[in-house]
């Protein structure tokens, strides 16, 4: 990564990450740790996941990388910009959406984003009616411009925020629980939307409670628990973790066990026949071939009904890595 | 700040640059721009309009009372007595009886209404995140939102001035301005004492304004901040009416407000104008400091 000559020290500064952090943390002024040393690496170009339960953590930290909120230890980067001293220099690469949608209700949609987009000191006055005309296109909300913000329904609201992110031409985009309050028809419509920017070429980073919601349309995810970061890579490979299991379906499920654990597969269990369901004997196959354990079984004269490798689902994984519901520390 | 530039695509290299989003505007044309639409944005907005209103019709119905009764020479008993006894004599007197009425706690509550929302506001509609992930820049928009409270304060103290003004001409007579000392000036010579007087209770507001800012820093709740306002004013001047509590009087924020009556002497007293005016700026440099030093270090929790 070291850069030896000029060219290359550009090509590193534009291939920094995205979003990166390490030992990111804020406690609260009540001693609460609401985000726990996390070490993010978001890469550019990359659709970022953050998973984790409500109250995980997900929005302090979208906070703090937006200059928001102060970390208590830890540093935070976009796009190689230190934040929260480069906020004035960085943000307005950023587009986000940050806990739900504001606006002022007395005002109509395109005079909100007309609003946000005065703030902005890099934006050209010039061309902002056409800026705006072209995110409420592109959120689908043209033909509410003119309407007051306080008679928007909920997945109006929430896309006109969508829409403030994309004022201008975008390399980041933060989204908070875009999805949050939206029918499905709604959640479809943002799914889409966040293929299209990604597709672009702008990095997303999404966060949500909703893993199903992620798994369509990320490359990446970051998983948080109670502060801490508890995964962070690309998809496939949090597929990768779940273990797989064998599963042998026979009238002689002790049988069947004894010979799985004789070829060293960990975690043998045995489940008795229940109605229409065979009696069953499991255990994790680790670096056995399947092959082999299906032939070793019948060899042992195991009468083999029906065998099965079968990996966790990503719902699974995801409550192994968050734990069940309604069990929020904190 | 603008000027650190980075290497990577889309940053600005500084202003006037084309990029493909358009021209970068200077920093002072973006502030501007800022500055207008907060602007256009607190003076139009409904509730805004209706305490100028308010403002306006105030002057009206203390001439229109003060025309309907017949001048009592020894009446009264407040700080600006001295001037019922001119009006009858010249319409003019109409503004400092009405700026020194609406002074008590109509102009001062209008400021606080505009000074307590500006950041409080926000912060309770949860558009300050937004602003500030613009990024508007935290001491850029603290910035703004003074200017335009004390842009309001003085639309406030003008319309005052204006309206009474209007209403003095039409329901007195109007000539010469025989001045609280004795000596007559010209109606000209009057008016230009009247514009600095409004410019006073002006600045006098512009301080006021900045206690607001800094109040309203500390809340989300733009109601109460307007309310704490109120109570500092009020209690500036229940404090400054007692007698026993004399030494404190000068360092309170309401003490000075009246001193405008130097003006309408000959010649003018300027020692009690500069007190005043120094007491105003104290305030402003001292409240705006800790908005600043609040707003740039607080978490954005809203």
């Amino acid at each position: 990564m070291t850069a030896t000559t000029a060219p290359a020290a550009t090509d590193t500064a534009t291939a920094a990450p995205a979003i990166s952090s390490s030992g990111l943390t804020k406690r609260f002024r009540g001693g609460q740790v609401a985000v726990d040393h996390i070490d993010l690496a978001v890469p550019q170009g990359s659709v970022y996941g953050f998973l984790g339960p409500n109250g995980s953590g997900k929005t302090t930290t979208i906070r703090m990388l937006l200059g928001l909120a102060f970390p208590t230890t830890g540093s935070a980067a976009l796009l190689g910009v230190a934040m929260p001293d480069g906020a004035t220099r960085v943000l307005h690469r950023v587009g986000s959406l940050v806990e739900g949608p504001a606006f002022y209700p007395f005002l109509t949609g395109a005079d909100n984003l007309a609003r946000y987009d005065a703030a902005d000191r890099t934006a050209d006055p010039a061309t902002a009616r056409a800026r705006i005309q072209a995110a409420l296109d592109r959120v689908g909300l043209l033909a509410a411009a003119k309407k007051r913000y306080r008679n928007y329904s909920l997945g109006m609201k929430q896309r006109l925020a969508i829409a403030s992110g994309l004022l201008r031409p975008r390399e980041l985009i933060i989204l908070d629980e875009p999805t949050n309050g939206l029918d499905p028809q709604g959640t479809r419509e943002v799914r889409a939307l966040i293929r299209q920017i990604a597709a672009d070429g702008t990095t997303v980073f999404v966060s949500s409670h909703l893993l199903a919601e992620v798994e369509q349309i990320c490359t990446h995810v970051g998983v948080m628990r109670t502060g801490a970061l508890v995964f962070q890579g690309p998809l496939p490979e949090l597929r990768r973790t779940g273990a797989a299991r064998v599963t042998v379906q026979t009238a002689d499920p002790e049988a069947a066990a004894k010979v799985l654990t004789a070829l060293g597969l960990a975690d043998a269990q045995v489940t008795a026949a229940e109605g229409a369901t065979a009696a069953e004997a499991a255990a994790i196959l680790g670096d056995a071939s399947p092959e082999k354990v299906c032939a070793e079984l019948v060899q042992a004269g195991i009468g083999v009904r029906g065998f099965a490798v079968t990996a966790p689902s990503l719902e699974d994984l995801f409550v192994g890595l968050t734990g069940e519901g309604f069990d929020v520390s904190g | 700040m603008s000027a650190a530039s980075t290497p990577a695509a889309g940053a600005p290299a500084g202003p006037g640059v084309v990029t493909e989003a358009g021209r970068i505007p200077s920093p002072v044309r973006a502030f501007g721009r800022l500055f207008g639409a907060e602007l256009r944005l607190v003076l139009l907005r409904r509730r805004n309009l209706l305490l100028l209103a308010v403002t306006a019709v105030f002057p009206l119905i203390i001439g229109i009372a003060l025309r309907l009764s017949a001048p009592r020479p020894q009446g009264g008993n407040g700080a600006g007595v001295a001037f019922f006894n001119q009006l009858s004599g010249n319409g003019v007197f109409l503004t400092f009886i009405a700026l020194s009425t609406l002074l008590i706690l109509v102009l001062p509550v209008v400021v606080a209404v505009v000074a307590g929302d500006s950041v409080a506001g926000e912060a309770g509609y949860g558009t300050l995140r937004y602003l500030l992930a613009v990024p508007a820049g935290r001491t850029r928009l603290l910035a703004v939102k003074y200017g335009v409270i004390v842009t309001f304060g003085l639309c406030a103290t003008f319309i005052v001035s204006a309206v009474a003004l209007a209403a003095g001409a039409a329901l007195f007579p109007v000539g010469p301005v025989t001045l609280l000392s004795g000596t007559t000036v010209s109606l000209a010579a009057g008016l230009v004492r009247l514009l600095f007087v409004t410019l006073y209770v002006a600045v006098a507001m512009a301080a006021l304004g900045a206690v607001g800012l800094a109040i309203s820093t500390l809340t989300e709740h733009a109601i109460g901040a307007i309310a704490a306002i109120a109570i500092i004013v009020v209690t500036s001047e229940v404090v400054d009416s007692v007698p026993q509590l004399a030494a404190v009087g000068p360092y309170l924020p309401t003490h000075w407000w009246l001193s405008f009556d130097s003006l309408l002497r000959a010649p003018v007293d300027t020692s009690a104008l500069l007190h005043g005016l120094l007491s105003f700026a104290v305030y402003a440099l001292l409240f705006c400091s800790f908005a600043w030093a609040r707003f740039t270090s607080a978490d954005v929790t809203s």
